[in-house]
C-alpha cells in the first residue's frame, strides 16, 4: 500500500488500462497537451501519443456521440467530460443512444465506454457548475453508475469500468483530486455492484457515497464521541445498486440514514428509501432520514453556499432524530 | 443543374445495373406493400416510409463495399434492403416479431443487420451522424480501409450534432460519406421556412470539406457521387457532404396526409421518378431485355408476398424473461429482472 492522491490513482488507472488494451483511447476536452483540466491525465498523451490520448474540440455532443460510434464499432473509448455540468450537452448520447442500443437491437450491438468527469459542487462555482447528477444517469436501465468515495475504490472501479462491456458513467469530484487515501500496490480490480462499509457500527446506518462519504465519516466520529455507534455503507456504484450490503447493515442496526450532496426531491436517497422500508420495515424504530443539499441552485457566495450544503453535523443531526435521540 | 455524365457509372457492368433495377423495384414495392399491412394494422407505431427516394439508397450502395458501414436515422427501410438484408426479417420487425432484424425490440425506426455492416436505425433526428463519426473514426483508428455511409434528412442539418459531428470528422479526416437526403421538408415543414440556406451541400465549407450535389432521384448519379467520395475517403483524403436532392411520395410518416404540399407539386416530382429512368437505361444499354425485366418485377412482387406470410406467420416475442433481456450484456443481477 502507499499514500495517493485520487487524482493519482485515477491516472494510474487510466495508464494501466490503456497500456493493457489497445483498442482503448482518452478522449475529451484537454486531456493530452494541457493534461487534464484537474491534472487526471497528465502525462498520458506523452506516453501514449497521440492515437490514444485525443484533445477534443469543445462539442460535448459531438465528442461524446463518436465514442459512442466508436465503441459500437468494437473500440473501448474512455471520454472524459470536463464536469458532468458540461454533460447535459451530451445526454442524448448516452441516454438515447449508449444506454439503449443493446436492448434495441436485441443484442447484436454493445457500447463498452466509459464516461467520466467530476461531478458535484466544488467550491464558489455557482449554480451552473455546482450540481449532481448520479440520480439522472442512474434513472435509465441500460447505463451503470459509479461514485467511488476513495482513490483505492477510484483506482480499482475504473480499471472494471473500462473493461465492462456496457456503458459506464463515473462521477469523480474536483474537490477530491488531491485528497489522499492508501491504495494497493500492484494490479488489482473492484466490482462493479458491490458496496463496502466504510465503518462499522451497531447503532445506525448511514450510507453515503462520492464527496458525502467523508461528511458520513466525520459525522460518524463526532456522534461516536456521544456514543453512538454508526456503520457507514458506501455502495460505490448507484447501477446496479448493492442492496444487499445496504439492507443488512440496517437489519442490523435497526435505523438509517442516507446522506446525499444533491437535492431532496427525486434523488438516489428516496430510491435507497424506497428499498430500506419495504425490506426492513419490521426493523425500523422511526422513518428512514434523508440528509440533503437545499433544494435551491447552488448560490456563489461562501456564507450562502455553506447553508445550502450538508455537513457533519447535519449529519449528527439526521442520526440524532432517525435514533429519537435530543440533541 | 446540368445533367450529370455518368462518367463513373458508365463503367457499370451489365449485372450491375440489373441488379440496381431489382433493387429499386424491391424497395418501391416492399414500401408500397409496408402501407396496405400498416393499414391492417399489422405495423404499429412510427412508420416512415421510403417510397420517391429509393435511387439515394440503391446508387449508393452499388458504390460501397460490403465491410463498409451504413447508419441512418428512421426512414430506413430502403437502406437495410439496399443493404442486402432479405425483406423478410425487416418485414417481421415491422411486425414486431421474433424472426425480425432485431426480435421484435427495434421496430420500424431501428433496424439493424451487424454482419452486413448495417449499423441503425436511430429515432433522434440528427444523433446517428456523431455515431458515423465515431465508427469512421474506428476505421481511421484501425488502419481499415472501411467507409462510413451517414444517411440523414435536410433538416437533421440544423441541429448541434450535424456541425459537431462534421467539423471533428473534417479535423481528423475520417472516412466518411455524409449523404443529406434533402426530401425538402423535416415533417412538414418546408426547408425555406427553416433554413437560412438551403443549398445544404454548400455547408461543407464551413468545414474545408469537399461539398457535393447529386439528383437523388437517379440512381446511377448517385452512384457517381458516390463512388467519387468513397475513392476520396479510402484514400485517407477525409470526408464528404454530398446533397442528394430527392423527394418522397408519401407523407412524413404513416400518420401523415401531407396537406403542406400540393398534389400538383407531388405530381410534378413524380416525373421525376428513379424507376422508370433506371429501367430505360437498363434496356438502352442492352443490360438486360424487358421479358426478364418483366421476370424480376415478378419475382419482386412473390418476395415481398412471401416476407407478409414469413412476418405473419412467425411467433411474437413472449415472455417477461424477454422484456427483461438485453437491457446489459453484463447485468450483474442487481437491481434488473427481480
Amino acid at each position: 500500500m502507499r499514500e495517493l492522491t485520487f487524482r493519482d490513482a485515477l491516472n494510474e488507472a487510466l495508464d494501466e488500462e490503456l497500456t493493457r488494451d489497445p483498442d482503448t483511447f482518452l478522449m475529451g476536452e484537454e486531456v493530452g497537451a494541457y493534461n487534464g483540466a484537474y491534472k487526471v491525465s497528465r502525462g498520458l498523451l506523452d506516453k501514449h501519443g497521440p492515437k490514444r490520448v485525443i484533445d477534443s474540440p469543445i462539442s460535448e455532443l459531438g465528442f461524446v456521440g463518436l465514442g459512442v460510434g466508436a465503441a459500437m464499432a468494437g473500440l473501448k473509448p474512455i471520454v472524459e467530460v470536463m464536469t458532468w455540468n458540461f454533460a447535459i450537452l451530451a445526454m442524448d448520447q448516452i441516454v438515447n443512444t449508449a444506454a439503449k442500443m443493446h436492448y434495441m437491437s436485441a443484442g447484436a450491438l454493445t457500447c463498452p465506454i466509459v464516461f467520466r468527469g467530476p461531478n458535484g459542487a466544488a467550491s464558489s462555482l455557482a449554480a451552473q457548475h455546482s450540481q449532481w447528477f448520479e440520480a439522472q444517469y442512474a434513472y435509465f436501465p441500460g447505463l451503470k453508475v459509479i461514485v467511488p468515495g476513495t482513490p483505492a475504490d477510484a483506482k480499482g472501479l475504473l480499471k472494471t469500468a473500462i473493461r465492462d462491456p456496457d456503458p459506464v458513467v463515473f462521477m469523480e469530484s474536483e474537490t477530491m483530486y488531491s485528497w489522499k487515501g492508501m491504495v494497493p500496490d500492484g494490479e488489482y480490480t473492484i466490482p462493479i455492484g458491490v458496496g463496502d462499509i466504510k465503518r462499522e457500527g451497531t447503532d445506525c446506518t448511514i450510507v453515503a457515497w462520492g464527496k458525502a462519504l467523508k461528511i458520513a465519516l466525520d459525522g460518524a466520529e463526532l456522534l461516536a464521541k456521544e456514543g453512538i455507534n454508526c456503520e457507514v455503507v458506501d455502495p460505490r456504484t448507484i447501477r446496479p445498486l448493492d442492496e444487499t450490503i445496504i439492507v443488512n447493515s440496517v437489519m442490523k442496526t435497526g435505523a438509517c440514514v442516507v446522506l446525499e450532496e444533491g437535492w431532496p426531491y427525486f434523488n438516489v436517497g428516496a430510491q435507497i428509501s424506497d428499498i430500506v422500508q419495504l425490506a426492513c420495515f419490521d426493523v425500523l424504530d422511526s422513518p428512514v432520514i434523508r440528509v440533503t443539499g437545499a433544494d435551491v441552485p447552488m448560490p456563489y457566495a461562501k456564507t450562502l453556499e455553506a447553508l445550502a450544503r450538508p455537513d457533519e453535523t447535519s449529519v449528527v443531526a439526521g442520526v440524532k432524530t432517525a435514533l429519537n435521540v435530543r440533541s | 443543374m446540368a445533367k450529370p455524365s455518368y462518367g463513373l457509372a458508365e463503367k457499370l457492368d451489365r449485372s450491375a445495373l440489373v441488379e440496381m433495377y431489382r433493387q429499386l423495384v424491391l424497395l418501391r414495392r416492399f414500401e408500397e406493400r409496408c402501407a396496405q399491412q400498416y393499414a391492417l394494422q399489422k405495423i404499429a407505431g412510427f412508420c416512415h416510409l421510403y417510397i420517391g427516394q429509393e435511387a439515394v439508397a440503391v446508387g449508393t450502395e452499388a458504390a460501397l463495399n460490403p465491410d463498409d458501414y451504413v447508419i441512418s436515422a428512421y426512414r430506413e427501410h430502403g437502406q437495410i434492403l439496399a443493404r442486402g438484408t432479405p425483406p423478410g426479417p425487416v418485414m417481421a420487425e415491422l411486425f414486431g416479431k421474433v424472426t425480425g432484424v432485431a426480435q421484435g425490440k427495434g421496430g420500424s425506426m431501428h433496424l439493424y443487420d451487424i454482419p452486413r455492416n448495417f449499423y441503425g436505425g436511430w429515432g433522434i433526428v440528427g444523433a446517428q451522424i456523431p455515431l458515423a463519426l465515431g465508427t469512421a473514426y474506428a476505421s481511421k483508428y484501425r488502419g481499415d480501409k472501411r467507409v462510413t455511409v451517414c444517411y440523414f434528412g435536410e433538416a437533421a442539418v440544423n441541429q448541434g450534432a450535424f456541425h459537431e459531428a462534421l467539423n471533428m470528422a473534417a479535423l481528423w479526416k475520417v472516412p466518411a460519406i455524409f449523404i443529406c437526403e434533402n426530401n425538402r421538408y423535416g415533417m412538414g415543414t418546408p426547408i425555406e421556412v427553416s433554413s437560412a440556406l438551403t443549398d445544404v451541400y454548400k455547408r461543407a465549407s464551413a468545414y474545408g470539406i469537399p461539398g457535393e450535389y447529386a439528383d437523388g432521384m437517379d440512381t446511377l448519379a448517385m452512384y457517381d457521387a458516390v463512388k467519387k467520395a468513397a475513392d476520396r475517403a479510402r484514400a485517407g483524403e477525409g470526408p464528404t457532404l454530398l446533397e442528394a436532392r430527392t423527394y418522397r411520395y408519401r407523407g412524413h410518416s404513416m400518420s401523415d396526409p401531407a396537406v403542406y404540399r400540393t398534389r400538383e407539386e407531388v405530381d410534378d416530382e413524380r416525373k421525376n421518378d428513379p424507376l422508370p429512368k433506371m429501367r430505360a437505361w437498363v434496356l438502352a444499354k442492352k443490360a438486360a431485355k424487358e421479358a426478364e425485366l418483366v421476370a424480376i418485377e415478378e419475382q419482386i412482387e412473390k418476395d415481398v408476398e412471401e416476407s407478409i406470410r414469413f412476418a405473419e406467420e412467425s411467433p411474437w416475442p413472449e415472455g417477461i424473461e424477454e422484456v427483461y433481456k438485453h437491457v446489459y450484456v453484463d447485468p450483474i443481477g442487481h437491481g434488473e429482472a427481480k
